[in-house]
């Protein structure tokens, strides 16, 4: 028997894993779906949201449950922009600086004119796009790898809004605009308020998750997967990329419009946002190196994140250790996740595979 | 603000390589670590880090002059001082103008930037009575070693006829302000200072101490025992802020009040975290801040949690003076008097002169209450909210557009 005859043979018992696998009731494709890292995260979530509860009761009331939820959101729609490049197999390292751009650009475009609010916004959405094309075509075009492309950029946006601002806070741009990110639909039956930038993140997962079941999320993730075997497949892939850098770039200009009202302009807005959306995504199960995670896991991981920070807070811990938090987590998360993929990436069938398609008792 | 970017980019690709390096590891991500330390780390940390801060004689000194008369003409608070050593500057007089060279920390506050404009307009007007010819300045962005090199450049190439230093830190800075006093040019400090009293005169408000008894007086008196309140602070390790809170602490100590103290970085959503974090665990009762950079941010957050609104002390800017009107709350406002950015000029119109001037040069600091509040308001109708109510430069040629604009040179 040659070996060819043996790969196929195994290939051959894999598909019909799969299929059985794909066929099996709703309650053990879940059960199987939280083994993987991308379903890890939502457990941790929840345990994270118990562990918050115990140790301060009154978190768990819908009123600041519902709050807490509105001020990660930013974070939240951060992981899931830096979710696109990462699963096309690139950084974007620029996602900080951009918000912290737009913030500024905000408070000082906008001003007290509230009239000005509109166009200023279609001017921010249009900057952010286009700070993403220049990441996506520097990194695609250009081959210049990503994690310089990006790095490059954010320093030149912080250059620019240093020399734009001296480094100090300005004025807060009008009430108004700044109700998107600070304000919400009022008098809702058991959680009082429900804030605009949920409903905003609400929106944008939903988009993402649309997006990852089209075409061009199926191209992006062959794209991270293996480039050269997407671009022979016929992807483009420098555009697939740079699409992705974009939307990345989009997410952190809608985390800037939330910041700028929930927060006020400062200088500061925006530090360490790309370190802590990679965290997230991470976190959430993603492969850096792209071709695999899901969309939303990388949501679970923004809020798994913010929660266990609230955590270490209630429980006293002081603040400076969250860098170092964080730093263990990234190395943990990638671990974990690494060792789970590379199984499959191995050809060896992974332990769910080894669940017999048959009842129990019978061995594939 | 630069070497701070720079870190954190090493930081994040150190992190990143070792994240994508690492191979096989037990631990999973269902534990989260150092989760389980020990609560209650927050209240024993701080003590001892202000006790490094404090100094019994600095404090009752600067008790004591917070009620000192003031010599000078009270409309001109700028020149106000306490009476005290004087400086003989017979050997610094000169004809005709001279160079000034100023080497500044930064402008990366809207309390140095107010401060800033304030002397520009105050060059100018010295400029055209013929006192100064130039003034060349250098901006160290917050760093230590930039600065240090801005005053050896000076010294060696700047042909500078006086130094003005506005250090970054005090003890970096002492041996540089040592070598511009070596030049036998006049030398003055002001705002932050240094461990040499080699200046011709050192200029500041009172100081720190007499911050933080002012706003915790005021917070003790109007809060009861037991009460709560969160101390939001800029960030650790210069003099003028550490020593506002060590007096603070203290006084809250001894009136029973129970205080936590953060650094924000003055970032408003570090600042909303933290007080949504602490109205989720409990009442807080009161609010202080070493510097009132983010005192907006800080009221919004109890409003956006629907609390009662805190007993409160922010600072001069126009933003925490608009919002405390329009809120209504108790509060009080500390002065880091901004007008002292006039000063070194004036002080160097007077060396040249061959006038006296104090050694220590003791500038008025009287925080704003709410009697004052709208009389300040009113003078400043127009002005943005990053803008300081005691600037002191009402009299410049270019009042109040430059400071409107936020013209910065």
């Amino acid at each position: 028997m040659s070996a060819g005859q043996t790969n196929r043979a195994a290939s051959g018992s894999t598909r019909q894993v799969l299929l059985a696998q794909n066929r099996s009731s709703r309650g053990e494709r879940l059960l199987r779906f939280i083994r993987t890292p991308g379903g890890a995260v939502f457990v941790l979530l929840l345990a994270l949201l118990a562990a918050v509860i115990a140790a301060n009761p009154s978190f768990g009331e819908p009123g600041s449950l519902i709050r807490f939820i509105g001020r990660t959101a930013p974070i939240a729609i951060a992981a899931i922009g830096q979710y696109f490049v990462i699963a096309s197999g690139e950084f974007d390292l620029s996602m900080g600086s951009v918000v912290t751009a737009q913030v500024i650009i905000a408070g000082n475009l906008i001003g007290q004119d509230e009239s000005r609010a509109v166009p200023v916004l279609l001017l921010m959405l249009v900057f952010g796009a286009f700070v993403g094309f220049v990441n996506g075509c520097v990194t695609t075009l250009l081959k210049v790898p990503s994690f310089i492309v990006t790095l490059g950029t954010m320093l030149a946006l912080l250059g620019l809004v240093m020399y734009w601002t001296g480094g100090a806070a300005t004025g807060n741009p009008a009430d108004s605009f700044r109700q998107i990110g600070r304000g919400g639909i009022r008098d809702v039956p058991l959680v009082e308020v429900l804030p605009y930038p949920l409903l905003i993140l609400v929106g944008i997962a939903a988009t993402a998750f649309w997006l990852m079941r089209r075409p061009f999320g199926r191209a992006l993730l062959a794209a991270g997967d293996n480039p050269r075997a997407a671009a022979l497949a016929g992807t483009p892939v420098w555009w697939i990329k740079t699409r992705a850098f974009m939307l990345s770039s989009l997410a952190a200009t809608v985390a800037g419009i939330i910041l700028v009202g929930y927060a006020g302009v400062h200088p500061s807005v925006g530090r360490g946002y790309e370190f802590t959306a990679i965290t997230a995504v991470v976190l959430g199960g993603v492969v850096l190196g792209g071709g695999r995670g899901w969309v939303l896991s990388a949501a679970a991981g923004a809020f798994s994140l913010e929660l266990l920070f609230t955590l270490l807070n209630f429980l006293g811990v002081e603040s400076t250790w969250r860098d170092t938090v964080q730093g263990l987590i990234i190395i943990v998360a990638v671990a974990v996740a690494a060792q789970t993929w590379q199984r499959k990436r191995r050809g060896a069938p992974p332990p769910t595979l080894k669940i017999p398609p048959t009842p129990p008792g019978t061995t594939a | 603000m630069h070497r701070k970017v720079r870190t954190r980019i090493t930081v994040v690709a150190a992190t990143s390589l070792l994240a994508l390096t690492a191979c096989t590891t037990d631990s999973s991500i269902e534990d989260p670590p150092s989760a389980e330390a020990a609560p209650a780390a927050t209240e024993a940390a701080p003590a001892e880090s202000s006790d490094e801060w404090f100094d019994q004689a600095v404090y009752d000194t600067q008790d004591e002059q917070r009620s000192a008369t003031f010599e000078g003409d009270p409309a001109q608070p700028y020149l106000q001082y306490i009476d005290g050593a004087m400086t003989d500057t017979a050997a610094f007089a000169a004809e005709g103008p001279q160079k000034v060279c100023f080497a500044n920390a930064s402008i990366s506050n809207p309390w140095r930037q107010t401060g800033w404009i304030t002397m520009n307009e105050q060059l100018k007007a010295l400029q055209d009575s013929g006192v100064i010819s130039e003034m060349e300045t250098r901006d160290a962005q917050d760093d230590d070693n930039t600065q240090i090199s801005d005053i050896d450049y000076f010294i060696s190439e700047g042909n500078c006829g006086a130094f003005i230093i506005s250090p970054n830190s005090t003890a970096a800075l002492t041996p540089a302000v040592e070598r511009a006093c070596e030049t036998g040019k006049p030398v003055v400090v002001f705002d932050r200072g240094v461990e040499t009293d080699c200046a011709t005169s050192f200029i500041h408000p009172i100081g720190g101490f007499a911050w933080g008894i002012d706003t915790a007086e005021f917070l003790s008196g109007k809060l009861q025992e037991g009460d709560k309140v969160v101390a939001l602070r800029i960030l650790p390790g210069v003099d003028v802020l550490e020593q506002r809170w060590a007096a603070a602490e203290r006084i809250f100590e001894e009136n029973g009040i129970e205080a936590v103290d953060y650094f924000t970085g003055a970032d408003p959503t570090e600042i909303k975290k933290i007080i949504a974090d602490e109205l989720a665990t409990g009442d807080v009762q009161g609010v202080w801040m070493d510097a009132g950079d983010g005192a907006v941010a800080a009221i919004e957050a109890f409003e956006d949690a629907g609390a009662d609104l805190p007993v409160m002390t922010g600072e001069d800017e126009l933003s925490f003076l608009r919002k405390w009107e329009e809120t209504g709350i108790d509060a009080l406002a500390p002065v880091y008097s901004n007008f002292q950015w006039r000063t070194p000029l004036l002080a160097l119109e007077k060396i040249f002169k061959g006038e006296e001037v104090p050694a220590e040069w003791v500038l008025p600091q009287s925080p704003i209450t709410e009697e004052d509040r709208g009389e300040f308001l009113e003078a400043n109708e127009g002005m943005p909210d990053g803008h300081y109510a005691k600037f002191g430069g009402e009299d410049l040629p270019g009042y109040p557009t430059v400071w409107q604009e936020r013209q910065i040179p």
